[in-house]
């Protein structure tokens, strides 16, 4: 395993309206493998994604893209640097076929048209279908894969088995052991069995800040502090 | 049955400048969210452009017509591109200060028309074959109406096929359904704005040089007129959608004409009116809605 840093934040603060929702955020993601992001719901792991690409407003804090500071580049810059992002709730677009999608998701020369198909055959055969129409589990391929088209540098992927059905979720989780293996990914995720199967890293946030980082395994062991920091048992699947 | 013709194709010559108003405006607010007041603007630089142009070449009406109306579509086009990036793009994400400006706009060029050219209406220059009449039906239908009709038809295809063919066409589709995820795909967006933008404006002038034929000349409140039914066409059709469009411009088109004629004369506005506040009753985003962020 690499000790080189992919991706890090520092003193990031994010405020939607009033609500200070990020509090200094400070984490580092190594290079290769997956880090999950954890946390009980509102604690603001989405918002820790969103503000990292400038979705959402920064007020204070630093993004570095493997040692470069990214903080005021705009999000398609970030982007373009070699970051694939794979949103909350999915984000497809309705009116656009599946092939239309993908269309516009390419970046580069040769886009990997070839690994997509792979690890998504059903996106091949529903290629002239609205996104819109595809069920939940198909919409997720779709932007699953509209982040794996690019060589990316890191994947940022927030909850992507959020309402799909186990025989999905294994699926999912499949397809992310997979890309996890040619490049580094940021996940947040609540299933955490999905954690324990992926995950070598994970920082935990609590009220906008981070209460833990450390090593996957060893977190997930402690059953006392699972509860304590996520207010759940341990891995169910 | 021939004055129902009449009425019908007059109608829909009316609706195909409606369309070609309100495509621009649709567009621009489904992909940027501006509500742009400054498009009657677009709407009587393009066809005052035109007229401009028309009176410093030679040759005959149809040759002053077309290098005209050439002419006309690109100074709408220049002047939307200069509007977006002069005064929209510091306004990105202030709705208010944009409409501020827009209408703003909308008056000061409105003034520094009537400043040049003065109140009254100017001739446009009208090929005599399309001032005569072709019968339908029992109707004397003066020709202008079927190149009008002719010209939208055109344009609907092409903005069709260039909205799905193009990358360009692609990124405005996906951007009138949720700008955000475009931007998180590493799409600068920005200079779609400017191109939509733009391609608002070149359509909104293309009106403007129709409506010169249409109605036989141009006038500094033209675009204001066809600005506040485009406004409603945009509504009923649905912010961002362009066949939601080019069906609630014909249907405004036809009910403002039936209205006048079978009711009474200034009843057709009323109508419009009243069709508006039953659309938003039934379906308040409109025949086809497309925005989502």
């Amino acid at each position: 395993m690499s000790n080189a840093v992919a991706l890090s934040v520092t003193d990031l603060h994010t405020y939607l309206g009033e609500s200070h929702i990020l509090q200094g955020i400070t984490f580092a993601v190594p290079e290769g493998g997956v880090t999950a992001l954890l946390g009980r719901n509102g604690v603001g792991k989405t918002t820790t994604l969103r503000a990292m690409l400038g979705l959402v407003p920064r007020s204070r804090g630093v993004v570095s893209l493997a040692g470069a500071d990214v903080t005021r580049l705009p999000t398609h810059a970030i982007i373009r640097r070699g970051v694939g992002y794979v949103p909350e709730d999915r984000d497809v677009f309705a009116g656009l076929t599946v092939t239309e999608s993908l269309r516009l998701a390419e970046r580069d020369r040769e886009p990997r048209y070839d690994l997509v198909y792979e690890l998504f055959p059903e996106l091949h055969t529903r290629g002239a279908q609205r996104a819109g129409t595809l069920s939940g589990g198909q919409q997720q391929m779709v932007a699953i894969a509209r982040a794996l088209l690019n060589d990316n540098s890191v994947l940022l992927v927030d909850e992507p088995t959020k309402g799909l059905s186990p025989l999905l979720v294994t699926e999912v989780a499949n397809a992310l052991e997979r890309v996890a293996a040619l490049t580094t990914v940021l996940l947040v995720e609540q299933n955490l069995g999905v954690v324990q199967r992926l995950a070598r890293q994970v920082v935990v946030l609590d009220t906008g800040r981070v209460v833990y980082e450390g090593d996957a395994a060893e977190l997930l062991g402690d059953g006392a502090r699972v509860r304590q920091l996520l207010g759940v048992h341990g891995a169910t699947h | 049955m021939s004055t129902f013709v009449l009425l019908t194709i007059t109608g829909l010559g009316l609706g195909a400048m409606y369309f070609l108003v309100a495509s621009g405006l649709s567009l621009i607010y489904g992909l940027m969210g501006v509500l742009n007041f400054a498009h009657g603007a677009f709407i009587t630089v393009g066809a005052y452009a035109a007229w401009w142009m028309s009176g410093h070449i030679g040759g005959g009406a149809g040759t002053q017509l077309v290098v005209g109306g050439a002419f006309g579509i690109v100074a709408g086009a220049a002047l939307a591109a200069g509007v977006e990036v002069v005064f929209i793009q510091p306004l990105y994400r202030r709705p208010i200060e944009q409409v501020l400006v827009t209408v703003g706009l909308a008056l000061a060029l409105g003034a520094l028309v009537q400043g040049i050219w003065g109140n009254d209406a100017r001739p446009f220059p009208v090929p005599s074959w399309m001032i005569d009449t072709t019968s339908v039906l029992g109707a004397n239908i003066p020709n202008d109406r079927f190149v009008v009709i002719a010209v939208a038809g055109f344009v609907l295809i092409g903005l069709t096929a260039f909205l799905r063919y193009t990358r360009f066409g692609l990124i405005i589709r996906a951007g009138v359904e949720n700008r955000a995820m475009v931007t998180a795909l590493g799409i600068d967006v920005r200079l779609a704005f400017t191109l939509v933008f733009a391609l608002g404006g070149a359509l909104a002038a293309l009106a403007g040089v129709l409506s010169g034929v249409y109605f036989g000349s141009i006038d500094p409140s033209r675009g204001t007129a066809l600005l506040i039914f485009a406004f409603i066409v945009v509504v009923i059709g649905g912010f961002g959608s362009i066949g939601g469009s080019a069906v609630a411009a014909i249907t405004v088109g036809l009910v403002q004409q039936y209205a006048n004629y079978y009711a009474s004369a200034g009843t057709g506005d009323l109508a419009v009116v009243l069709l508006l506040a039953a659309v938003l009753l039934i379906r308040p985003a409109g025949l086809a809605p497309k925005v989502a962020h």
